[in-house]
């Protein structure tokens, strides 16, 4: 697991945590809740949030782990700028969207679930986002794509890719 | 607030929504008694949204304006259904239906039709509406509209979900009205049994029952929670009901309150679906404002207070114990019953926990009676279903339907058949739970019973319409990696049982499969059906055994002959290039990822089978159909 540099964090992700643990902390099955906000501040769960997260809570930090990792919405890992989620629902998945996925990884040379090097892209796949009329689907961050052919894969990311240069 | 004021709220905006549920003729007389010439309808559901709608709303209030056109009124609706023509735009009074618009036919339709004398751009149109002479055929006419009955989506489409006035006007809060000044707790319990209502999540309890169970339970705290956690991959219909509609599930679940007292409720609903999680705080806020949730509703002493908490991505959380167990904020995992929620539920009190469409139903009963409900549909399923219609079909989309509907007149009719001419193979509903309906049961009533007697069931509403180019064994395999990847763990059936069967399935699309493999399938789905500890596990199996039932002879093809009919199961498959078609004119070659095909020009190429990886591109490319798949 990837742990923070140094402290982890600014000093300001850090007093946001510390306000919502105090806001939520007396509403009961309030833990998924601070962790789905403290993904929002980091954007991620890095280690020692969870820890300050058990410690706030005064829960053990198994527990705090062990609901972290149980659903997927959670990640222990950092996303990348662009999160590239390739839609692998039924409709979806009978109008080809493995193809899509296969395209995707090649295009940007990881496999699903990891980030490329630069911490541009991040590579996942989801089970329906609801769009099964654009069916095939993948989503840059809050973006659809649909109607999706393997050869727009490229197009589609070098769309990213010229927004940083 | 209180009934007067609901009242004036109704008086006041009633014309504004009738316009839009009128034909034609009338509706242009109630035009006049709005203030508004004309009223424009534009998809905000996730289906539209993801198509652009945001920017045809945008070009229009641009377009109008600048055309200075202050008599028109633009709503952001939710779902209307047809999904694959969005974004879609409607304009009233007409009722003209314009598909798959652009902000440039947006612009259009605002200079020749929405101005003053204005008149519809029939080359816009849904093609649907447009009869051979000409003439404009009303979308509700249209086939694909017609044999629908929207009672759970009555206001979707029609309303500005976040428009509280909007909701009232169109009747939401009016059957929590009737029940708080005329109905005791048990009539209203008495009332959604008689009416026969069925849980819509997919397992079909009776809804009036549950209710009278949680009543019967003793304690002073009760819950009262609403399951939007929609984790079939491929169904939408929660989705769009919470997005069209939100106040629909407030106010119903107030009223179940009311029944069992109840004064808090939950919504546990999907992160992924964030517009449907804006909508419902908008609506809770509106509806906390308005005095109809919170303390003394209506003024009539009754308290109940909702709140909303996320899922994270997680199927399990769709079975109830497990959803309850992560709203206390757990894992998700399921634990046995009995105790049944109804006894000990949310934090160890008695709860009752309803899908959303369930919900959708409650004002309709109270408002047209249990008889009303009962005479719509079979004798054992009262009432409508809703489809998310998906996969190989012409109108990709949401459908409502009264049950015993036939699957022929769905996948026909309503959703125009299977496009690029191929075949109709099988319909898949209920998801990773569920299972298929061959051709031969076309003709199957869909209800409840009918559908559990062919070895499918229900679901929750997903319809995944299937043809000749899919693989039975493939589809149950890709179920299979689903439930195997969702499965929690915490019982051993489930945790191994998908595992394996999956490596089974895995061995016969890699053309690795042995006869004695189907045994050892349905011997193994028994066991997981007998003795997993929830819903998931139990029906995980259900994929399998049902293409088993109807595509056997699929399987036995691919372990006896290492053949798959459908081409998808790429192991199997073997691509080479028929020389007496080939022209030699190079393009597989060069588009071969792996240059595994080489030749002269003008001369037959050939594929080396040792380095070709059977993307099919060659196949795909060529002009002159020679390259052959086998």
């Amino acid at each position: 697991m990837k742990e923070c540099k140094g402290a982890c964090g600014t000093p300001e992700q850090a007093a946001k945590l510390k306000a919502v643990i105090e806001e939520s902390r007396s509403v009961p099955g309030c833990l998924m809740h601070i962790l789905q906000e403290a993904q929002a501040i980091y954007g991620y769960l890095p280690m020692p949030v969870q820890k300050t997260i058990a410690e706030g809570l005064n829960i053990s930090l198994s527990e705090v782990y062990g609901v972290a990792t149980f659903y997927s919405q959670f990640s222990l890992k950092p996303k990348g700028k662009y999160r590239v989620s390739v839609c692998l629902g039924t409709a979806c998945y009978v109008k080809g969207s493995d193809k899509i996925l296969e395209k995707v990884e090649e295009e940007l040379g990881i496999k699903c679930g990891d980030s490329t090097d630069d911490g541009l892209f991040s590579l996942d796949s989801c089970r329906c986002v609801g769009a099964c009329g654009l069916a095939p689907v993948m989503m840059v961050n809050e973006d659809v794509h649909g109607r999706l052919k393997p050869e727009m894969v490229k197009g589609i990311l070098d769309g990213y890719r010229r927004n940083e240069q | 607030m209180t009934i007067k004021e609901l009242d004036v709220i109704r008086a006041k905006k009633k014309a504004l929504i009738d316009v839009r549920r009128t034909v034609r003729e009338q509706g242009e007389k109630l035009a006049k008694q709005t203030g508004y010439r004309k009223q424009v309808l534009v998809c905000g559901g996730t289906g539209c949204t993801s198509s652009h709608s945001m920017k045809v709303i945008e070009q229009l209030e641009k377009s109008l304006k600048e055309l200075k056109i202050d008599d028109v009124l633009v709503v952001k609706t939710g779902c209307f259904g047809l999904c694959s023509l969005g974004p879609i735009m409607i304009v009233y009074p007409e009722g003209a239906f314009y598909a798959q618009m652009t902000p440039e036919h947006v612009k259009t339709v605002a200079e020749k039709h929405l101005v003053k004398g204005g008149e519809i751009v029939k080359e816009l149109l849904y093609q649907g509406t447009v009869a051979k002479d000409g003439s404009i055929i009303p979308f509700a006419e249209t086939p694909f509209y017609k044999k629908q009955m929207r009672i759970a989506l009555r206001n979707c489409g029609v309303i500005a979900p976040e428009d509280i006035e909007e909701a009232i006007a169109a009747g939401d809060y009016s059957a929590l009205e009737k029940v708080l000044t005329s109905m005791t707790p048990d009539d209203v319990i008495n009332e959604v049994s008689a009416s026969g209502l069925r849980g819509r999540g997919g397992a079909g309890f009776p809804t009036g029952r549950k209710w009278s169970f949680a009543k019967a339970s003793q304690g002073d705290i009760k819950y009262v929670v609403c399951n939007a956690d929609e984790g079939d991959p491929g169904a939408f219909m929660d989705r769009s009901v919470l997005e069209g509609d939100p106040h629909c599930v407030l106010e119903a679940m107030a009223i179940a309150g009311y029944a069992i007292g109840a004064h808090q409720g939950y919504i546990y609903v999907r992160a992924e679906y964030p517009v449907a999680v804006e909508r419902l705080r908008i609506a809770i806020k509106q509806a906390r404002d308005c005095g109809l949730l919170g303390k003394n509703i209506m003024g009539k002493g009754f308290d109940f207070d909702i709140e909303i908490r996320l899922g994270a991505g997680a199927f399990v959380c769709g079975e109830e114990t497990a959803l309850l167990t992560s709203i206390e904020g757990h894992r998700g995992e399921p634990r046995p019953r009995p105790p049944f929620p109804a006894v000990k539920g949310l934090f160890g009190k008695p709860t009752i926990i309803n899908n959303v469409e369930t919900w959708a139903n409650i004002n309709p009963i109270i408002n047209n009676g249990a008889a009303w409900f009962a005479g719509i549909g079979t004798q054992t399923s009262s009432g409508t279903k809703v489809f998310a219609l998906g996969g190989k079909i012409t109108n990709v989309g949401l459908v409502e339907v009264p049950m015993g509907t036939t699957l022929r007149e769905i996948v026909e009719e309503i959703g125009g058949g299977i496009p690029n001419g191929k075949k109709f193979k099988a319909a898949q509903t209920g998801g990773p739970s569920g299972g298929c309906i061959p051709a031969e049961c076309i003709d199957t009533p869909i209800d409840y019973d009918s559908l559990i007697a062919i070895g499918s069931m229900m679901g929750s509403g997903g319809m995944i319409i299937l043809d000749e180019n899919d693989c039975m064994v493939d589809i149950s395999k890709f179920y299979l990696e689903f439930t195997a990847d969702e499965s929690c763990g915490k019982c051993t059936p489930c945790r191994i049982g998908t595992k394996r069967l999956l490596q089974l399935l895995t061995k016969i699309t890699e053309g690795k499969g042995e006869p004695e493999d189907l045994v050892k399938i349905e011997e193994l789905a028994s066991h997981m059906k007998q003795s997993s500890l929830c819903a998931l596990g139990q029906s995980a199996p259900n994929p399998i055994l049902s293409t088993l039932r109807y595509f056997r002879q699929e399987y036995v093809d691919h372990i006896e002959k290492k053949h798959c009919d459908a081409g998808v199961c790429k192991a199997l498959l073997t691509y080479s290039i028929d020389p007496q078609k080939c022209h030699g004119c190079t393009l597989c070659a060069r588009n071969c990822p792996t240059h595994a095909i080489t030749g002269k020009v003008r001369e037959p190429h050939v594929i080396d089978k040792d380095i070709c990886i059977k993307c099919g591109l060659c196949m795909s490319n060529c002009k002159f159909g020679a390259v052959v798949r086998n």
